[in-house]
């Protein structure tokens, strides 16, 4: 067993040697322009782009004219979240989103409020996943976007998205989902889900970094302004050299996911499930953060009451997790997504996320179990609240010197 | 983020974890920060007659930086008198640990931690505090006018 342990999944993702293997070519021998088209080196490269595009739209259910090749996620999230509302803006002015979803997203629009747009953020269940009817009760005859992820990226819930797609295609709102966070992990089938733009990832499953897609459906027609102006690459959606090397990348990882993802939902799943009855058993006073039915294999988002993340991740430096807590950030606010919950704040600053993945073994997550059972008693120890809980008293009861 | 050795060995090998009896006439406790904000430090000092701390324990819930600082006044508070003490400021903790910008509440947490105790132990023995606390942790506008926190972070 190699020490650090990664169990960050959710933060990247390692790129799976037969990604690797297949992208080798493609920076030394295959090195074309793919926007080339007057050599056979353009050709390469072109015919290697349409065939990994091919790979990623047979992984979502969606033809390969839909799929647009970005940068990332982020730029996915920005091109369709801004692209649509700009697009759609003389039907009107209005989007929905969720408070949970990535900043990508959130950020993105920010910026559009800034310009004008009005968006209603909705507040997620107690258990993180948002209820169809909100989205419909959000709806107005001037909402031209509803946008919700499908996997959040801290505590892994799966939201409800086939209804929530539903619902504004009868509407005949266009429908974004972030879907960074579950595909190649659950199933995720575009017709079915009644997505009309989606974003994709390649680092989140096991595809190299820099490189990600927009699906843009094309029955019915979704149009988008687009954000990148050049040479028109991509239909015009996305202007920019293609990545060609990260492409192929991509598409040998989402035909690995096509493959692999259903039976490494369940050994991933059986590891998440050692992971939370170890700790369960190891330790009291945990809460599991979201719907543990809802949620994606690899992950547990957990409270340890009493401790706080950032001094909990210090003392497990030999496995890498990441944390809600305040400290983690510079903006000395816990989570917000756990907060949009309800979760309170001293247990969103109690929160770490494991996030475990195709290269996750019953070892690690065995002296991951140990390791956190002695960190935590020995930081319980050390910790007034905890004492104070164990000698009866309601913290609840207590007036803070400042709270805030 | 990457902490000074002096914090990590602090952190790793915290002094004076535990409690005193709360209820001694010579032990003064404080109790300061807020679950909410992620940081509650609990600083206990037993002084003698002559005015000497000669015990002092912690228990921190908060982030490795408020445990380092909790543990550094522990050690730096014993044997001192209370007036001492209270001349102990947040700004030498934060120097000695080196700080980052976003912990330095840690370190105010800390110093009011020590007033807070001494407090405590005056009121005990009828005195006035000669120092009132004045946590101001998870207040930014507050950290900001203070001056242990700069508006951009």
């Amino acid at each position: 067993m190699k020490i650090p342990i990664y169990m960050d999944y959710h933060a990247t993702t390692p790129v799976d040697p037969r990604v690797l293997e297949a992208m080798l070519p493609y920076f030394t021998t295959e090195y074309g322009n793919a926007a080339s088209k007057s050599h056979a080196f353009g050709w390469k490269a072109e015919e290697a782009v349409e065939a990994a595009r091919e790979e990623v739209a047979k992984l979502i259910g969606a033809s390969a004219k839909e799929i647009v090749w970005t940068s990332g996620a982020t730029e996915s999230d920005n091109l369709a979240v801004k692209g649509a509302a700009h697009f759609y803006q003389a039907k009107g002015k209005h989007l929905v989103t969720c408070k949970t979803e990535h900043k990508a997203v959130l950020d993105s629009m920010h910026a559009l409020e800034r310009q004008g747009f009005e968006v209603t953020f909705l507040e997620p269940e107690p258990d993180g996943r948002l209820d169809p009817a909100k989205v419909k009760a959000a709806l107005r005859t001037d909402t031209i976007l509803v946008s919700v992820m499908h996997a959040n990226n801290e505590t892994g819930v799966v939201h409800p998205i086939a209804e929530i797609g539903r619902i504004a295609r009868e509407a005949g709102v266009v429908f974004h989902c972030d879907a960074v966070q579950s595909i190649g992990k659950i199933p995720f089938d575009v017709d079915a889900m009644n997505v009309d733009l989606a974003s994709i990832s390649a680092h989140k499953m096991y595809g190299p970094k820099g490189v990600g897609a927009l699906y843009v459906r094309r029955k019915p027609r979704v149009r988008l302004v687009a954000e990148m102006d050049g040479g028109g690459h991509e239909r015009g959606f996305r202007s920019g050299t293609l990545n060609v090397p990260g492409i192929v990348g991509m598409g040998k990882a989402a035909e690995l996911a096509r493959l692999e993802r259903d039976a490494e939902a369940v050994r991933v799943t059986a590891l998440r499930e050692r992971l939370r009855k170890g700790l369960e058993q190891e330790l009291d006073l945990l809460t599991v953060n979201g719907s543990l039915e809802h949620r994606v294999p690899g992950n547990l988002n957990v409270s340890f009451a009493y401790v706080e993340g950032e001094a909990l991740m210090m003392a497990v430096k030999d496995v890498a997790v990441s944390s809600g807590s305040a400290c983690t950030s510079a903006s000395l606010e816990p989570s917000y997504v756990l907060r949009a919950m309800g979760v309170s704040e001293d247990l969103a600053h109690s929160s770490i996320r494991f996030g475990l993945g195709r290269f996750s073994t019953e070892e690690e997550v065995d002296y991951t179990i140990r390791l956190f059972g002695e960190k935590v008693r020995k930081l319980r120890e050390m910790s007034p609240l905890y004492e104070m809980v164990k000698d009866g008293v309601d913290l609840n009861q207590i007036e803070w010197a400042n709270p805030h | 983020m990457a902490y000074s050795e002096k914090l990590i060995d602090h952190y790793e090998h915290p002094r004076n974890v535990g409690s005193l009896d709360k209820n001694d006439p010579d032990v003064g406790t404080g109790l300061v920060g807020a679950p909410a904000c992620g940081d509650v430090m609990k600083l206990q000092i037993k002084v003698s007659d002559d005015g000497i701390i000669e015990d002092a324990k912690f228990k921190t819930f908060g982030c490795g930086s408020a445990i380092a600082s909790s543990s550094l006044v522990t050690e730096w508070v014993k044997g001192r008198t209370v007036e001492e003490a209270l001349t102990i400021k947040n700004t030498d903790v934060a120097n000695e640990l080196n700080l980052p910008p976003v912990k330095i509440h840690c370190s105010v947490l800390a110093e009011d931690a020590i007033k807070a105790a001494v407090a405590d132990w005056q009121k005990k023995h009828g005195r006035e505090p000669s120092v009132k606390p004045n946590t101001v942790q998870g207040d930014r506008s507050a950290l900001i006018e203070k001056g242990v926190l700069k508006s951009g972070i």
